[in-house]
């Protein structure tokens, strides 16, 4: 299953791939009033010039967030003949220096930025936490172990 | 003294009042601090810690074996 997390198979119609480097991702933080959840599909904003709806904005924050520098290499473990877990997760903090977000946000969106197009970047997943305000700070997402049962994405059979 | 970056540019720490404050549970650990000068809220920080991701998880796949 780790050679899905890394696009070797193609099931269907695909994306044409013109190199074999790692894809650009993106997080973004959403309001609590936002409605982002499993059922969002794509980051329908521009990368460094406007929000998604639903996004926060404020001092030194740029829409579309920050860039996720480098993923731990996608990793799979068999529990089982039938079983496994491949999962990876972000090698570093995600952090959003000398901001101000004074509407509360609690969500995340980890997208990629090289596949779509500009205005419909495909979502990976939408991560929450308890409603926070950021005023003049720094907001720091810290990643889980990248482990089978902790990493910040994992694709299971049970 | 440290110097923190506020509201009001960057302030000697011992000019501030320092409120801190922890959130642990089954999904995050998160720690805010927050500095106030003359009862205004000038500087607030805080650091979450994702405990665990999201999974896809596709019993149906395991008959496929």
């Amino acid at each position: 299953m780790g050679q899905l997390l890394t696009g070797t198979h193609n099931f269907g119609t695909g994306v044409v791939r013109a190199t074999t480097t790692a894809d650009t991702f993106y997080a973004a933080l959403f309001l609590a009033s936002a409605t982002i959840n499993a059922n969002t599909t794509a980051y329908t904003g521009t990368v460094g010039s406007s929000a998604m709806a639903g996004e926060v904005s404020g001092t030194n924050y740029t829409p579309g967030g920050v860039a996720i520098s480098s993923w731990n290499a996608p990793t799979a473990t068999n529990s089982s003949a039938t079983a496994g877990v491949a999962f990876t997760t972000p090698t570093a903090s995600l952090t959003y220096t000398n901001v101000s977000l004074t509407s509360s946000f609690d969500a995340v969106l980890i997208f990629n930025n090289t596949q779509g197009s500009v205005g419909n970047r495909p979502a990976v997943s939408v991560h929450t936490f308890g409603a926070q305000t950021v005023t003049a700070g720094t907001f720091t997402l810290t990643m889980p172990g990248n482990s089978t049962t902790t990493a910040l994405l994992r694709l299971a059979t049970t | 003294m440290a110097i923190i970056f506020t509201t009001k540019g960057d302030m000697d720490e011992s000019l501030l009042e320092k409120r801190e404050g922890v959130i642990d549970n089954a999904r995050e650990h998160t720690k805010w601090v927050e500095y106030w000068h003359e009862n205004v809220l000038v500087h607030r920080s805080v650091h979450v810690t994702i405990k665990e991701g999201a999974v896809w998880a596709a019993p149906e796949l395991a008959q496929f074996g």
